[in-house]
């Protein structure tokens, strides 16, 4: 960190509601960079404070250092390479992203998913919610000088990686869903596994883990008022998810925009949606957030719960003779025609035949609303990929948290927002 | 979905009756269903609708859910370059709308809409960064993700995927230099 003394304040970035906007100070004010290579700013941000003694008076932030222009890459990839983009995004729960890519596509296409698929994706996609989560309330913890508090998380975040493993063989990039299904099915023993975490070793980590951080004062006094935002004002500023939960929004796509198991009939035989509930608070401060993220891995055990047991048998991919999905190889390498069709798949010239139009396709992930827009040609490639990230829209109110409070509430508040900057940086 | 949204693109008409909304769906289904639906805003009205959408209580759109650039350079039957899809949430009514707004070279210009939604600050900055598209009356229209001495706008169809400024063609500084 590097420190620079200002006698006459910069022009500072004033967008946004009133009332947020510095005051004139008197005196001088220091110009600190918090950032881009700091500890507990995880990732590569760079925020410009300006200090009157301890207190944020004003913040400038920087993002773009790990821009990689994923949006320009979309256009000169097939529906089923990009999926490979969509790890790198928020990779902390890749599998969410693969999920949500290949609902915009699907949705697209007009593709309705097998029962088996849907049932498969969304465990994975509850999986990937509870690996989000952990990770942003342990390193919440971690930054405010709980180190313990880190290590229960992060243990049981390490099972989820092996669950990962034993489905798609990648721990970390996952690429795991296709056009209309799933690289490949699940191994036999992979629902024993799930059950085995979700009955005995995550509970037991969240309850350690709320033991150590909920009734810790410290970690109260850090978190508690810190970082508040209204509902109106998160409504107005475009947050979803946790943080929008946190200050009393009731939205979720998962209810309010059905899809997979979240909706009903999703089998076709009138099968229930599964039953949840949507934890929210009307804090709006940084403990809020961190209670609800909390309540909601203690719901998604309940919906992997409900799944789990009863995983219907059959395909996972639609029908092969959509000319949707991959063939399976033992095909490929066994039949002329499986063979073709591969080749029809893979071909630069050939491959996938979408409708001309437009289509917005959204899922709910663990930090928020994440939905691809997708502009379509015809072409075997999307014209346009527009990709909404949550983390980029959550992050613009990030000035207005913060100014007014002490320069130690910058990680509280950077923690509960849970900014994944690959993401962030597009 | 369209049941929700036919009443509120019929609101629209007789409140501006001197814009053509030509509402379509975004996408048309074999079925010739359509769940999403958009209505088309000249640049010159766009803040007038806007804000009627904001503010209506039949509307009530409270939130501006996404905000894309398109460059429609090469799409087919393309009359105008670039678009900006304002995606519009109501979460108390429950319903979306989608709005579209053309504009064309040399000076692309739209209304900002950020005193409307604040949300709109960074995706407008973003779709000026990557599209080159200036948003008029933005408090900070700054580029975000590319640094400010950047010329081009990534995003734009005619900008190729990889060859221009890589890393070859950056100047190299020496020890003595730094």
């Amino acid at each position: 960190m590097t420190t620079t003394t200002t006698t006459s304040p910069q022009q500072t970035h004033q967008a946004g509601p009133a009332g947020y906007a510095p005051e004139e100070p008197g005196g001088d004010l220091w110009a600190l960079n918090f950032g881009p290579q700091h500890p507990a700013t995880h990732t590569t941000l760079r925020h410009v404070l300006e200090l009157d003694g301890e207190v944020i008076r004003s913040c400038t932030v920087h993002i773009g250092y790990l821009h990689s222009g994923f949006e320009k890459l979309a256009e000169h990839m097939n529906f089923n390479q990009y999926v490979v983009v969509t790890d790198r995004m928020n990779y902390v729960s890749p599998m969410a992203n693969n999920i949500a890519w290949h609902h915009a596509c699907e949705k697209l296409f007009g593709i309705e998913l097998t029962p088996r698929c849907k049932v498969i994706r969304t465990i994975i996609a509850e999986l990937a919610r509870i690996q989000d989560h952990l990770l942003s309330v342990g390193a919440t913890g971690l930054d405010l000088g709980a180190f313990t508090a880190f290590m229960y998380p992060f243990n049981a975040r390490e099972t989820i990686y092996d669950l990962c493993e034993e489905i798609c063989g990648a721990r970390f990039t996952t690429s795991y869903t296709r056009v209309g299904g799933l690289m490949q099915d699940i191994t036999p023993r992979w629902p024993s596994m799930v059950k085995d975490y979700c009955t005995e070793e995550l509970p037991k980590a969240l309850d350690d883990l709320e033991s150590l951080l909920l009734r810790n004062r410290i970690f109260i006094e850090r978190t508690k008022g810190v970082g508040q935002i209204s509902r109106e004002e998160a409504i107005n500023w475009g947050i979803t998810g946790p943080l929008a939960r946190s200050a009393g929004v009731r939205r979720d796509l998962r209810k309010d925009e059905p899809y997979l198991c979240y909706a009903e009939n999703w089998d076709g035989q009138g099968a229930p949606a599964v039953s949840f509930k949507v934890p929210i608070a009307a804090g709006g401060d940084c403990f809020t957030r961190f209670q609800v993220r909390i309540a909601e891995m203690r719901e998604s055990i309940n919906i992997i719960m409900q799944l789990v047991d009863n995983i219907p048998s059959g395909p996972i991919d639609v029908l092969p003779d959509d000319k949707m999905t991959m063939p399976n190889k033992d095909e490929v390498y066994g039949s002329i025609e499986g063979l073709i069709h591969h080749f029809e798949q893979v071909m630069t010239n050939r491959g996938h035949t979408p409708p001309v139009g437009e289509v917005y396709g959204a899922n709910e992930t663990a930090n928020g609303e994440l939905g691809f827009y997708l502009v379509s040609d015809g072409g075997n490639m999307p014209y346009r990929a527009r990709c909404r990230p949550p983390s980029f829209i959550n992050y613009q109110c990030f000035e207005k948290l913060i100014v007014g409070h002490k320069i130690s509430d910058v990680v509280a508040v950077l923690g509960s927002l849970n900014i994944i900057a690959a993401e962030l940086d597009r | 979905m369209s049941a929700k949204i036919t009443p509120i693109i019929e609101l629209l008409q007789k409140q501006f009756s001197d814009i053509d909304f030509a509402p379509a769906p975004l996408l048309e289904m074999k079925d010739k269903s359509a769940e999403q639906w958009c209505v088309h805003v000249q640049p010159s009205k766009l803040f007038a609708v806007m804000s009627f959408l904001r503010s209506d209580e039949r509307c009530s759109f409270e939130q501006l859910s996404d905000l894309a650039g398109v460059d429609y350079l090469n799409f087919p039957k393309a009359k105008d370059r670039y678009g900006i899809v304002y995606s519009l949430l109501s979460l108390s009514k429950e319903h979306r709308l989608w709005v579209k707004v053309f504009v064309n070279d040399p000076n692309p210009e739209v209304p900002s809409v950020v005193s409307i939604w604040y949300g709109a600050t960074w995706m407008e900055r973003e779709v000026w960064d990557m599209f080159g598209v200036r948003f008029s009356d933005h408090p900070d229209l700054r580029r975000i993700l590319t640094w400010e001495s950047f010329e081009a706008h990534p995003l734009r169809k005619d900008y190729p995927l990889t060859g221009r400024g890589e890393r070859e063609d950056f100047k190299v500084i020496t020890r003595d230099s730094a």
